[in-house]
């Protein structure tokens, strides 16, 4: 049944897509992430970007004559189902290129699916090191990496918090795991040994059990490797339970959905988070930005990365007149490219050379500020 | 080992497991009656969150203000709706199986699940849902010389309460009224329930009425203490309320409630005192152990073969 229902969406989407795009020749894109289930506002976000940005490349005249077509490939943030749209989208829509997918769960085997096609691939959002740490010369990636986000959590925690006794909990995921992994790598350097390193199941809600545990050994600062999802009832859990310490996590709450899991605003408010410069700030961006939200839509999170990521691979094939996935990759590997987030180059391994990440604080009124 | 912390841990294992035993409630009578696991009873549950969200809006659109009033109308038109649901799906997918082989309902249900789950997914968005939180403020107090709280929220109370009486008023149904004894007569022999007169397809409707409004308890008192909800939370909790129905013996009223408190205060303990990573290895190691040894769980009948 489901596969009906995705069948029917994909469908849907193609008579879309078929009757923006003109006659004559066209340049496939795919776009994949969790387009549903729990994790489907950061698909959203993914998507919303690079809509937006080959609506707009298209209004421009496209690349050299050729206008974009978007595919989307829907992985629900579930590693089996990204092999399959890899493979969809290689196999039956022939993409030049793939901007996705988000969770790094789904992005490292489809990745396998790519490199084999000889397709570019480019996530906006897959943080976990291991992403461009396997040697494929065709995957970049548009945000920063785990071990430069958890250090930069562990640094806020021991330096500004000035936390002693530290908890340090995710989610058994690749992503979730793999940055509080990075964050305790960093405490131990800092001379610091957490009280506490225990994961969590995905998919649940009540976290009393582990928030007791937080209380009897003494947290004073907790930080939380996860999404929105789990983050949410979490933060919740700690208030309801009296326990007022600091719960710090990363880019994966960059949602307003974090706001809703935790059951609204006072139960979110103080939850700090590290995340990339706010990429609606950076002056490059505000015409976009106009757009967006015009179109009714807040673009927080990734919606800019992956702006920016469409836009990066259009330079690309403009550049080289090539669709070939390592000729366009070792032009960027070479050449900086300036984006609706300013300009962004990229070492050999594919990661960016210079990322930003800096400190959030959720607010009384559910929304985020970079911490001074 | 603070008496604190284990009294609190105590607690946290009980609210969950009353949460369970309620949705365990739905397997256990169906699966007493008809012999077949309703795979689409954890939906049952999931869209009762949406209904109780719905109810709350309505009710606040209309400005009612009197909190324990809102709450009580907002059980009872969830319970009635979610009931509306559960007799739907018996008529529409399983009724008309009956007497097919044992496999064809169970595949049904696997099938609902997922058009449920779709369902709900298409005409609420895949979006968590919210609702505000209505009842703010914990009972707390302090145990010894240990400055630490146990604390306890008034929802979490009301789980508590809620969750015993709704099992005990039950308890009294299938015992001591007509449609009890009904309910009886048909699990233990449909054909000659049937032959003396009771309406068999009347009482397994009504039973698959019960499971539901059950559900749609636990589903209020859930979405009033976590506060949020996504289309997908019906399949992690029905997994684990059909783990505590068969721990407790399928097919068995107080089992159900007593396999959902073990196994909620399991979990709780382990991921407490031992390790929050192994707390479903261990939760499920303890259904194995206990199926080894008691094969129809803790209060389960043993199977008796009918000729």
């Amino acid at each position: 049944m489901k596969k009906i229902f995705q069948q029917g969406m994909f469908w849907i989407v193609m008579v879309l897509m078929t009757s923006t795009a003109q006659a004559g020749q066209t340049i496939a894109i795919g776009v994949a992430g969790p387009l549903t289930g729990a994790y489907a506002a950061f698909g959203e976000q993914l998507w919303r970007g690079a809509q937006q940005a080959a609506q707009d490349i298209n209004a421009a005249g496209g690349i050299d004559g050729k206008k974009i077509e978007l595919f989307s490939g829907d992985d629900a943030c579930d590693p089996k189902q990204a092999m399959a749209v890899a493979n969809q989208l290689v196999d039956r829509h022939r993409v030049l290129a793939v901007i996705g997918h988000f969770c790094s769960s789904s992005t490292i085997p489809a990745s396998e699916v790519y490199a084999e096609a000889g397709i570019l691939q480019i996530t906006p959002a897959s943080t976990n090191p291991m992403v461009t740490e396997r040697g494929i010369t065709t995957l970049l990636r548009t945000c920063g990496r785990d071990n430069q986000q958890g250090s930069a959590g562990a640094d806020f925690i021991v330096k500004t918090l000035q936390a002693k006794t530290i908890a340090v909990l995710h989610d058994k995921d690749t992503y979730g795991q793999g940055l509080a992994d990075a964050m305790r790598t960093q405490l131990h350097r800092l001379g610091l040994q957490e009280v506490l390193y225990e994961g969590l199941t995905r998919g649940e809600k009540d976290f009393n059990a582990l928030v007791t545990k937080l209380k009897s050994v003494n947290a004073d600062a907790v930080y939380f490797g996860g999404l929105h999802n789990e983050a949410g009832p979490l933060v919740r859990q700690m208030k309801e339970q009296g326990l007022k310490v600091p719960l710090v996590s990363g880019d994966g709450i960059v949602s307003e959905e974090f706001v809703i899991a935790a059951g609204g605003p006072t139960y979110a408010e103080g939850v700090y988070m590290t995340f990339g410069r706010d990429p609606r700030k950076i002056k490059e961006g505000t015409n976009v930005v106009e757009r967006l939200r015009q179109s009714g839509y807040e673009p927080e999170g990734y919606t800019l990365y992956s702006y920016a990521t469409m836009q990066i691979i259009a330079a690309a094939i403009a550049a080289t007149q090539s669709t070939d996935g390592a000729t366009l990759a070792r032009w960027l590997h070479a050449h900086e490219v300036p984006t609706v987030m300013g300009v962004k180059g990229w070492d050999t391994k594919g990661d960016l050379k210079i990322s930003d990440y800096v400190m959030y604080r959720w607010d009384d009124k559910g929304r985020y500020a970079e911490v001074p | 080992m603070e008496l604190a912390i284990l009294a609190q841990q105590t607690l946290n294992g009980l609210i969950l497991g009353a949460t369970y035993g309620l949705i365990a409630i739905g397997y256990t009578m169906v699966y007493g009656i008809i012999g077949m696991i309703n795979f689409a009873h954890g939906e049952i549950y999931m869209v009762s969150a949406y209904v109780t969200a719905i109810f709350l809006a309505v009710l606040h659109y209309f400005g009612l203000a009197n909190v324990p009033l809102m709450l009580l109308a907002v059980l009872l038109a969830t319970m009635f709706v979610t009931a509306l649901y559960g007799w739907f799906l018996e008529r529409i997918a399983y009724r008309p199986l009956r007497g097919s082989t044992r496999l064809a309902p169970l595949i049904t249900a696997i099938g609902l699940s997922l058009i449920l789950q779709n369902y709900v997914r298409l005409s609420q968005g895949a979006r968590s849902q919210g609702i505000p939180s209505l009842l703010q403020g914990s009972f707390a107090i302090t145990l010894g010389n240990d400055e630490r709280l146990v604390q306890i929220t008034y929802v979490q109370t009301l789980i508590i309460i809620v969750a015993f009486l709704s099992m005990a008023i039950l308890t009294v149904i299938m015992h001591h009224t007509s449609l009890g004894r009904a309910c009886r007569a048909t699990e233990q022999d449909r054909i000659m329930a049937s032959l003396l007169g009771i309406d068999t397809d009347r009482i397994i409707a009504t039973v698959f009425v019960i499971g539901a409004a059950m559900a749609a308890i636990a589903g209020v008192l859930v979405t009033l203490n976590y506060g949020s909800f996504d289309f997908h939370i019906g399949f992690v909790t029905g997994i684990k309320a059909f783990t505590a129905a068969v721990l407790g013996g399928i097919g068995s009223l107080p089992g159900a409630m007593l396999g959902g408190l073990v196994l909620g205060l399991s979990e709780s303990f382990f991921s407490g005192f031992v390790n929050a990573d192994y707390k479903d290895v261990f939760a499920f190691s303890l259904l194995v152990l206990v199926l080894i040894f008691r094969p129809s769980g803790f209060l389960g009948h043993p199977q008796v073969v009918k000729v």
